[in-house]
């Protein structure tokens, strides 16, 4: 038919043509020398303020912490219009078939471990790479392998939902704590520590916690969430 | 052998970024749609991280005393930003996909878009839009009876 491939046509040309375009902009970028002198500033300035030896938490938490409140939000908010999509937690799906022995042993045995591997993640994010968005969906798995394996087991919403919340009170008493020692909001506290160890960069450890506590409780309730909406019509 | 790093790398992103606006506008499927749009945000965070690159530069971590270059560390954390936004994004478009099947019972958009319109029209109270099988309003004429025979009675 002349008309479906003509439809199929236009669609076709636009991407090509974005394609293109984009193809036109970056050729008139320079590769490998970077032009913005920001990302300059900041690796000679970032290890003598912040003390955090991953620049790019320094640059999540400390340069942009606002930023980063604002995207706490945004997820937040997707999570919460998702809920609010799926509608209330239901009743678990009655006919769900038993796991079998080797599904339910397995995920015990996974559950501490990526407990172990998260939280190492999160509390190491301001020295090596990961930090509390990595960790959070790593403790998140953590807590939706168990839930897949055995589906008859009770959701724990209402106590995902006090996690998710006190992280995020944690976060903003963080900010609102330097506002109160006469910093700008969220500047990182404490003190800068010594380089490279654990007990270093001041709050940006505990703010990076608070990170992962809520996104982990929050990518758990919506993942359990869909697991328990069915294909029929909660009427 | 650096102009064709630069290009594949380029070319990949670029590419990507491509066939997931492509298939955001081709596909008929609600679940591909939003796979197409994982795609593209792939391919415009890659690209994103591309314009921090630098030759001969290490990750923006420090290691020890001596200063190697580094790259700019700005572009990764603001795909890091994009990354987690677009997890927010996806698992959004997921949900309204579930309740979509749940209430049409497919995720075809063009079966969905049919269902749709009908249940709105069953609820405006309209008749069903006309099609060639079944054309709207009455027809003209009624339909034709068989002529009676001479003698025969009808009920």
């Amino acid at each position: 038919m002349p008309t479906a491939r003509l439809a199929t046509l236009g669609p076709l040309l636009f991407a090509a043509g974005f394609a293109f375009l984009l193809a036109v902009l970056v050729a008139g970028l320079p590769f490998g020398a970077p032009p913005m002198t920001v990302g300059q500033a900041i690796q000679g300035d970032a290890a003598g303020t912040v003390g955090a030896a991953n620049f790019v938490t320094a640059v999540v938490l400390a340069y942009r912490g606002i930023d980063t409140l604002g995207e706490l939000s945004i997820l937040f908010a997707a999570a919460m219009a998702a809920g609010l999509v799926l509608g209330r937690p239901g009743e678990r799906r009655a006919g769900a078939a038993p796991a079998g022995f080797i599904l339910r042993a397995g995920a015990d045995l996974l559950f501490p471990l990526l407990l172990v591997v998260g939280l190492y993640i999160i509390l190491h994010g301001h020295l090596t790479p990961g930090g509390g968005f990595q960790g959070g969906v790593i403790l998140a798995a953590a807590f939706v392998v168990p839930v897949l394996a055995d589906p008859g087991r009770p959701p724990e919403h209402r106590r995902l939902a006090w996690v998710e919340g006190l992280a995020g009170a944690a976060f903003i008493a963080t900010g609102l704590a330097a506002l109160a020692w006469d910093h700008e909001f969220l500047a990182p506290l404490l003190g800068r520590g010594t380089l490279g160890s654990l007990v270093s960069a001041g709050t940006l450890p505990l703010l990076y916690l608070a990170v992962g506590l809520k996104v982990g409780a929050e990518l758990t309730g919506l993942l359990v969430r869909m697991t328990e909406a069915d294909g029929e019509a909660p009427r | 052998m650096n102009d064709a790093t630069t290009l594949t790398l380029y070319l990949g992103a670029i590419g990507l970024l491509a066939i997931g606006i492509g298939g955001l506008v081709l596909a008929r499927h609600l679940f591909r749609v939003v796979m197409a749009l994982a795609i593209a945000e792939a391919g415009a965070n890659l690209l994103l991280v591309l314009t921090g690159f630098r030759w001969d530069a290490v990750a923006p971590i420090l290691t020890g005393a001596d200063r190697a270059p580094m790259v700019d560390p700005v572009p990764q954390a603001l795909v890091l930003t994009a990354i987690v936004i677009g997890v927010g994004v996806q698992a959004l478009a997921l949900a309204l996909a579930i309740r979509l099947r749940q209430a049409y019972g497919t995720l075809d958009l063009r079966l969905i878009r049919a269902r749709m319109a009908a249940e709105i029209d069953g609820a405006a109270g309209l008749a069903p839009a006309g099609s060639r099988d079944r054309p709207a309003g009455e027809r003209p004429l009624p339909p034709p009876q068989p002529a009676a025979l001479p003698g025969e009675t009808r009920p």
